[in-house]
């Protein structure tokens, strides 16, 4: 048995307002093996360290239990404090009095040092059998694996190939560019958003360290942090991209040509089967949509598809097929971005009821000069003349039914189409815009205002009524405005709906194949909300842009360059150090069963073919456990996590 | 062994063994801590790798050794941080629940949770709702029953 020394902290008064430290000291010094324990006021604190480190010398200690915060947090702290005397960095055991003990039991302090005490002596009972542990070191594989082609993937890939190391982007639609590629301005300082995006879209083309898989999706993801094996699907586009020159002629041929609803337009306007997104598409080749294709769906188009005559060069095959790229990198960064809520959830808001009430991505298309209408603003239904224009904000956002957390985007992007409105129709066209709170947080935001609030347009306080739908396409609602106390009702010509951001299609199933996690609400799971925003639970999985939660574009390309530096810290490296704290076989104990074998979800056992007793693969194990619950002789063992340890853990405080 | 605090005038407090996985249900009870969600303080968590490393030996022990309830917390379906341990969980628990009842133990004092990281509510819910259903049950009797 070790001999152990136990490090209570007050954590200032987080702990020891609810926690009687110095009883949880003194019940600690009467456990068995415990040779010394102390208490001080913050022992993550460079004293606190000295502390442990001078009775680690002084006490010639063998394992070290510190009773803190949760290990999730000062874990690594502690294995350091106790590595720079010389123990070795596994004989820490941390027992969790702050998270799991004061602050969820305030107010019953009797209570409360009685579970601090009691966890103290589950820590101790492990620290008794912790060993040093060594850990093995595997190759980094120095590459990276960037998903999603929006400005936070576009942003992190060209931070990575600039550092001079490889980088694949994966992009599911043909073209790179993402929602900001759909926007005409952005605000507060009305760039237009192409001007600013295409040439990063360009660079990621010509930059050699990046190799753009677009029109891909990731299938497969294996392996660990510094060597992970990725399976990509190439979707077949039935266009040789190594021919294609993307002259255009295959889709003015095209008979399906402004028969197609567009999705790149919102579906405001029409393509062919045959298609680039928008004319700045990274990179301008064609893709044939399978769902439109008359000659995909049917087998014959005419006597020839007309595209295949068109097409000089001959790049166009209706043959090809899917395609299966397995590539091999030390990091991924998941930049997936964010959809629109579809507001066809929400009946009261009228959408999908009449053509005059669009979402704000809609909008972006009807006034960018190259959208569908050429930037024109008129009625959809009829094409009359617009006289009145209404923005709802907050549509599912803040909203105990649909999502309850904020976009972040609507209130400024709002204040920026109802500066375009006026910009493109002249003060003539009234404006109401119906918000909750105006959030403009941002640099130079409430400056954008201020101005915005400075012109012709009526900004009401409240949340509308159900939007009423006339034949003759005329919309109205009440609105209880609540900085005048007044109900009004108001009649317009259009309705822009602003919706909640929610992650993008397929995040749950991207999740599940990267082994990372989700919030509530969907997003993915920031390790630690606070100081590591960009890592996941999964390590060398890094998040970047709104796939983690809404943001502006200033807060996605500092997340996607702080994401990017992250990755950067692991491909940097030429070796990695692996968590020794996996499987090991009592050689004694195994009859070669194989169960262990069976339940490895790493393939990281196998059964010696000279001996037939059971093996562990050091590099694939990942410390799951689950063998070491199969085994039926007791001869797997989780090295410092021990059936001997649990169950000690458990005699203690059951 | 803890000490044995039966005093007839006391009501009964129901000791809770909590195995977790060190990726959801213990991050989910840290997040419960950071937000101050209050909850009974019956349970002492033990942090395990995953919801599938649990042996049911360590629960025929838990229950043999006097415990009222065992709460083991994995992730949710498909969500496992190693593949399908929590799947492995689920069956073993169903197969161990099964076993119990024919050894003349109460299959109703494990419960196998699925809590997230970002579930910190959920899990002062859950400890509040097994400290609830505990107390209907009243204590454990394996250990008097089995003499031990």
């Amino acid at each position: 048995m070790n001999r152990v020394g136990v490090f209570v902290c007050h954590c200032g008064s987080n702990i020891a307002d609810v926690v009687d430290v110095e009883e949880v000291v003194a019940y600690a010094q009467g456990l068995d093996g415990v040779v010394v324990a102390k208490d001080y006021k913050y022992m993550c604190s460079d004293p606190g360290g000295k502390l442990i480190k001078d009775c680690i010398k002084e006490h010639g200690l063998d394992s070290v239990v510190v009773a803190s915060c949760s290990p999730r947090m000062h874990e690594p702290t502690f294995r350091s404090v106790i590595d720079d005397e010389g123990m070795n960095p596994y004989c820490l055991e941390m027992a969790n009095i702050r998270e799991h003990c004061s602050w969820v039991h305030k107010g019953d302090e009797e209570k409360a040092t009685k579970k601090a005490q009691e966890l103290v002596n589950v820590a101790v009972e492990k620290a008794l059998f912790l060993e040093s542990l060594e850990q093995s070191e595997i190759d980094v594989v120095q590459e990276a694996l960037v998903i999603g082609g929006g400005i936070a993937g576009i942003q992190a890939a060209l931070d990575i190939a600039d550092q001079g190391k490889k980088v694949y982007l994966v992009e599911r639609e043909p073209s790179i560019g993402g929602k900001m590629a759909q926007l005409d301005k952005t605000f507060p300082t009305l760039d237009c958003s192409s001007c600013i995006l295409t040439p990063k879209m360009m660079d990621v083309a010509r930059h050699p360290n990046i190799e753009l898989l677009t029109y891909s999706e990731v299938e497969e993801v294996d392996g660990a942090v510094g060597d992970f094996t990725v399976k990509v699907r190439k979707k077949s586009t039935y266009v040789d991209w190594n021919e294609c020159t993307g002259c255009g002629l295959c889709a003015e041929a095209c008979r399906m040509k402004d028969k197609v609803p567009d999705g790149f337009d919102m579906k405001l306007g029409d393509r062919s089967s045959i298609y680039t997104p928008f004319p700045q598409a990274v990179p301008l080749k064609y893709t044939i949509d399978p769902e439109s294709c008359i000659y995909l769906k049917t087998g014959k188009c005419g006597e020839e598809p007309p595209c295949l005559e068109a097409c000089e060069i001959g790049a166009i095959d209706h043959e090809q097929e899917d395609e299966i790229v397995e590539i091999n990198v030390g990091s991924i960064i998941v930049a997936t971005g964010y959809d629109l809520l579809d507001p066809d959830e929400l009946y009261e808001y009228g959408y999908g009821r009449s053509e005059d009430i669009i979402t704000n991505l809609e909008f972006e298309r009807i006034v960018d000069s190259s959208g569908p209408t050429e930037g024109k603003i008129t009625k959809l239904s009829d094409g009359e003349d617009i006289e009145s224009i209404s923005f709802i904000l907050c549509v599912g956002s803040r909203d105990e039914e649909k999502q309850t957390y904020c976009c972040r985007i609507g209130c400024m992007g709002a204040l920026k189409h109802a500066y375009l409105i006026k910009e493109h129709m002249g003060d003539e066209v009234d404006i109401n815009l119906c918000y909750t709170d105006i959030r403009s947080f941002g640099k130079g935001y409430e400056e954008f205002y201020r101005r915005i609030r400075g012109t012709d347009i009526t900004i009401l306080r409240g949340r509308p009524s159900e939007i009423k739908v006339d034949p003759d396409h005329k919309l109205s609602f009440n609105i209880f405005d609540t900085l005048t106390d007044k109900l009004l009702e108001i009649e317009s010509d259009m309705i822009i709906l602003v919706p909640a951001l929610v992650p993008s299609e397929g995040a749950e199933e991207l999740a599940r194949k990267l082994r990372i996690s989700q919030g509530t609400d969907g997003f993915f799971l920031e390790e630690h909300p606070k100081l590591k925003p960009m890592d996941t639970v999964k390590s060398g999985v890094f998040i970047a842009g709104c796939c983690q939660g809404p943001k502006d574009i200033p807060d996605t390309v500092a997340q996607a360059s702080g994401a990017a530096s992250r990755a950067m810290g692991i491909l940097n490296k030429s070796r990695l150090e692996n968590d020794p704290m996996i499987a090991w076989v009592d050689t004694d104990l195994c009859v070669g069963c194989g169960v262990c074998v069976d339940v490895c979800p790493y393939s990281a056992r196998e059964l010696n073919e000279v001996t037939g007793i059971a093996e562990v693969d050091e590099i694939l194990c990942a410390g799951c456990g689950a063998c070491i619950a199969a085994c039926p002789s007791n001869a797997c063992i989780h090295k410092n996590l021990t059936k001997k340890q649990i169950i000690r853990m458990i005699d203690e405080v059951a | 062994m803890s000490e044995e605090v039966e005093n007839a005038d006391e009501e009964f407090e129901p000791k809770i063994v909590g195995l977790l996985c060190n990726w959801c249900s213990y991050a989910g009870a840290d997040l419960a801590g950071t937000s101050r969600i209050q909850y009974p303080p019956n349970i002492r968590v033990i942090r395990v790798m995953c919801s599938g490393s649990v042996d049911p030996v360590y629960i025929n022990r838990a229950l043999l050794d006097g415990a009222d309830a065992i709460l083991i917390g994995g992730c949710h379906p498909g969500d496992c941080h190693y593949i399908d341990g929590n799947y492995k969980a689920r069956r073993k628990m169903a197969l161990l629940k099964n076993i119990l009842t024919t050894l003349g133990m109460e299959p109703d004092r494990i419960w196998l949770k699925w809590i997230s990281a970002s579930e910190g509510q959920e899990f002062a819910d859950t400890v509040q709702e097994i400290v609830e259903e505990t107390k209907k049950m009243g204590p454990n009797p394996m250990k008097e029953r089995w003499n031990l």
